[in-house]
């Protein structure tokens, strides 16, 4: 790969509310090559949306702190003036949000959106602003664009309101483009039309990708390379192949494993990570993942650092590799949760607190237990 | 459909809804009509999960709150259990409406913000006739069953995660003892590890409790993994209806195969590995149908009978129905043994769809349809 242009250092965010300090990213570091499409994947609140919007100063208020580095060819962006951040908005690096609903101003048409962002940061006569909105609106795929540019952002559909969105990010050919869940709110058709533009536009352009996105379909069908966030931290990166097929992080594997699959039979049930992802209010000590794993041992008490342990790339989780590899079920091709084999052989003393699968059947009211509850409840009255 | 005696749990019968677009000063004129429904029929089979798919604006919202008789049907029939809700009103449908309910999409939402969990399912319990300390009760062991502590019953919906929201909707659903359960988009609000856990919930409760469910999704990887049988719509009719894995091994409708491969695959290889179709366009306007198939303006095999003729629904073999002049994925004796069942619509035409060889008419291998590939050297 060439050269990073985003480089990304110990980043840590944390914001003060009135119920504490909430550390939502904890030493994030990433780097980004021209042309290249990075994506961070996560659940909510795993930090990936607040360390997309810090590199763009969107979060910056007064209970909000920002350590480490960020830099963007020489600027560091964490520390840049709202000045000098305005230049690179749009003109360097430009985002896409992901609710095309809200992120358009409903009383304006759509063309002179469009035209606002060209002039911020162009001189450009009025006829060759109309041309350029014109111009990037067909690119994106929006048809008729010349008559559609006097459209209201209410007579388009969602999925041409996204088009809009990428034509605004896209209208002063930025190198780094943010896409925060580009197709989340779009139908399948629109989205596959809406990634294949994505695609020819980075071929086109060399535009580099940072994909916020918590769709591991998306992720596996556009990025060179995956960050996977969990509380706030990088607990692993590596390029597609190496998150898809060797894994090593037991948060990766709960991820792929508990996707429906459209090429997948209706089968047993889903394995599904058990439990909630912690609180950043309050993040436990040690490793983050470590309440929901199946794997826990002492040393988990401890935060792992993310460090390259063998595969080839980093991970956050103290294991071998020899380890994770024979923990990890991989059958039939398919990763699913190891908590399958958790019952097997644990070396080296190694915990196993689970005894029933994630989630295990209620019990049905009526049975054995239920009634034990009911009677424990009356006396607890 | 089926064959055995017994009544289905719900029958549909040629549906359908419109909304009238109203225009004028003094006097509001009906000026054209949305096809939101355009005469769909189905049935339920008690202990069955319907998959319902389709893209935004196909109807299939609207479907469902029809069957639940949410909205009063413009024309069709709707039987459940046997007895013709078509036009029962309020208090006829009370006795049904107990056993028909309703999980929402959004968990934000659906829940009143200002009522205890205890309150929230209190209330169906009570119209159920539970009474005193029996309330307090059961409700605990609803919050019990859907995998909730019994001590949140005093709790806010703010103070629940997404997840847990869903389930407190599961519950209150639960408390009416329903035999039908209408689940929109129940997990497409939610993170990947918390969707497998509410699937797995949904799939639990149906075991235990024989719910059949109507589950209506646009994700259809999720409705594949939930779902015995499944109906694609498209612009207010149904495309295709098959056994779930049929459908996606052996789409017939060019829509179906539309949108499977428009799903990205969660596994690079074979993601790289196969070919997309990506269909252009978006659906057309529900004001103006399309005439003859509604998919003809975006389908790469539509012909001139696509245009002016409305496909019947045929019935291939295995209880397999799509409505396509063109289909995929079947041979000559298929379509020589097939029928045209009493679910067509009432506009169709009679005449039964043509075979088209594999490898013509734009024909492209979906996942996981073994049969197209083709013949090389």
């Amino acid at each position: 790969m060439s050269e990073p242009i985003l480089e990304i250092d110990h980043l840590q965010v944390e914001f003060r509310t009135d119920e504490g300090v909430v550390h939502a990213v904890d030493d994030v570091s990433l780097t980004l090559a021209a042309g290249e499409v990075l994506a961070i994947v996560g659940e909510s609140g795993s930090g990936k949306t607040v360390t997309a919007m810090s590199l763009l100063g969107l979060n910056r208020s007064p209970n909000a702190t920002f350590r480490g580095s960020a830099r963007y060819r020489g600027t560091q962006l964490l520390t840049a003036s709202e000045d000098e951040l305005r230049a690179i908005r749009g003109a360097e690096m430009a985002m896409i949000f992901q609710d095309p609903m809200t992120s358009l101003n409903p009383v304006q048409r759509i063309g002179d959106q469009i035209a606002e962002q060209i002039l911020a940061h162009e001189k450009l006569t009025k006829a060759e602003v109309r041309d350029r909105v014109v111009e990037l609106m067909d690119r994106v795929g929006i048809p008729r664009a010349a008559e559609r540019a006097r459209a209201y952002p209410h007579e388009f559909s969602g999925g041409m309101r996204q088009r809009v969105m990428i034509a605004l990010a896209l209208s002063c050919s930025p190198s780094v483009l943010i896409a925060d869940e580009p197709t989340t709110a779009l139908d399948v058709t629109i989205q596959a039309q809406i990634l294949e533009r994505l695609k020819e536009l980075k071929d086109e352009t060399g535009t580099a990708i940072i994909l916020v996105t918590h769709d591991l379909g998306v992720v596996a069908d556009i990025a060179d390379r995956i960050a996977v966030m969990y509380g706030g931290r990088i607990v692993e990166e590596g390029t597609v192949d190496e998150i898809f097929y060797d894994p090593q992080h037991p948060y990766t594997w709960g991820l792929l494993g508990s996707i429906t699959r459209v090429d997948r039979d209706r089968g047993e049930r889903l394995p599904s990570i058990a439990g909630l992802p912690p609180s950043l209010l309050a993040p436990p000590e040690g490793c983050h993942f470590r309440a929901r794993c199946p794997h826990e041992f002492e040393r988990c008490g401890q935060g792992p650092p993310l460090e390259d342990r063998g595969a080839g790339h980093p991970d956050r989780c103290w294991l071998t590799v020899e380890q994770k590899r024979a923990r990890r079920v991989v059958d039939d091709g398919e990763i699913g949760l190891a908590a399958k084999v958790a019952v097997e052989a644990s070396p080296e003393g190694l915990v196993d607190r689970r005894e029933t699968p994630p989630g295990a059947p209620s019990r049905v009211a009526g049975d054995a237990g239920a009634a034990e509850d009911a009677r424990v409840a009356e006396e607890d009255r | 459909m089926s064959a055995n005696g017994d009544t289905p749990l719900l029958e549909v019968e040629h549906v359908k809804q419109y909304f009238p677009v109203k225009s004028g000063v003094l006097i509001d004129r009906t000026v054209a009509n949305v096809h939101a429904v355009d005469d769909v029929t189905f049935s339920l089979r008690e202990g069955e999960t319907l998959g319902l798919v389709g893209e935004s604006g196909c109807g299939k919202t609207t479907l469902s709150r029809t069957v639940l008789r949410l909205l009063d049907p413009t024309a069709g029939r709707i039987r459940f259990r046997g007895a013709d809700i078509t036009r029962a009103g309020r208090r006829a449908m009370r006795p049904y409406r107990r056993e028909m309910q309703m999980v929402f999409q959004d968990p934000f939402a659906s829940l009143n913000p200002r009522k205890r969990v205890a309150q929230i399912l209190g209330a169906p319990l009570r119209q159920r006739g539970v009474r005193g300390a029996d309330v307090d009760r059961e409700a605990r062991d609803l919050l019990d069953r859907v995998g909730l502590m019994r001590e949140h019953i005093n709790r806010y919906p703010h103070e629940f995660s997404g997840g847990q929201r869903q389930r407190i909707g599961i519950a209150r659903a639960l408390a009416m003892s329903p035999k039908l359960v209408v689940l929109d988009e129940p997990v497409s609000a939610l993170d990947v590890s918390i969707q497998a856990q509410i699937i797995n919930l949904l799939e639990e409760l149906q075991d235990g409790l024989g719910l059949t469910y109507l589950f209506v999704a646009h994700d259809l990887s999720v409705v594949r993994h939930v779902s015995d049988r499944i109906a694609v719509m498209y612009l207010g009719r149904i495309m295709e209806l098959s056994p779930a894995g049929e459908l996606y091994d052996k789409p017939i409708h060019p829509y179906t195969q539309a949108l499977l491969s428009a799903i990205p695959i969660p596994d690079p290889r074979e993601n790289r590995a196969r070919r997309r179709i990506v269909v252009a366009g978006e659906p057309p306007n529900p004001i103006q149908p399309p005439p003859g198939c509604v998919f003809h303006t975006r389908c790469p095999r539509a012909t001139e009978v696509c245009r002016t003729v409305v496909p019947p629904l045929t019935e291939y073999a295995g209880g397999h129905l799509a409505a396509c002049h063109h289909p995929l994925n079947v041979t000559r004796e298929e379509i020589a043994a097939a029928t045209i069942s009493d679910a067509s619509p009432e506009t169709a035409g009679q005449v039964k769809p043509d075979f088209v060889p594999a490898g013509e008419g734009g024909d492209e291998r979906a996942p996981g349809s073994g049969g197209a590939a083709a013949v090389e050297a």
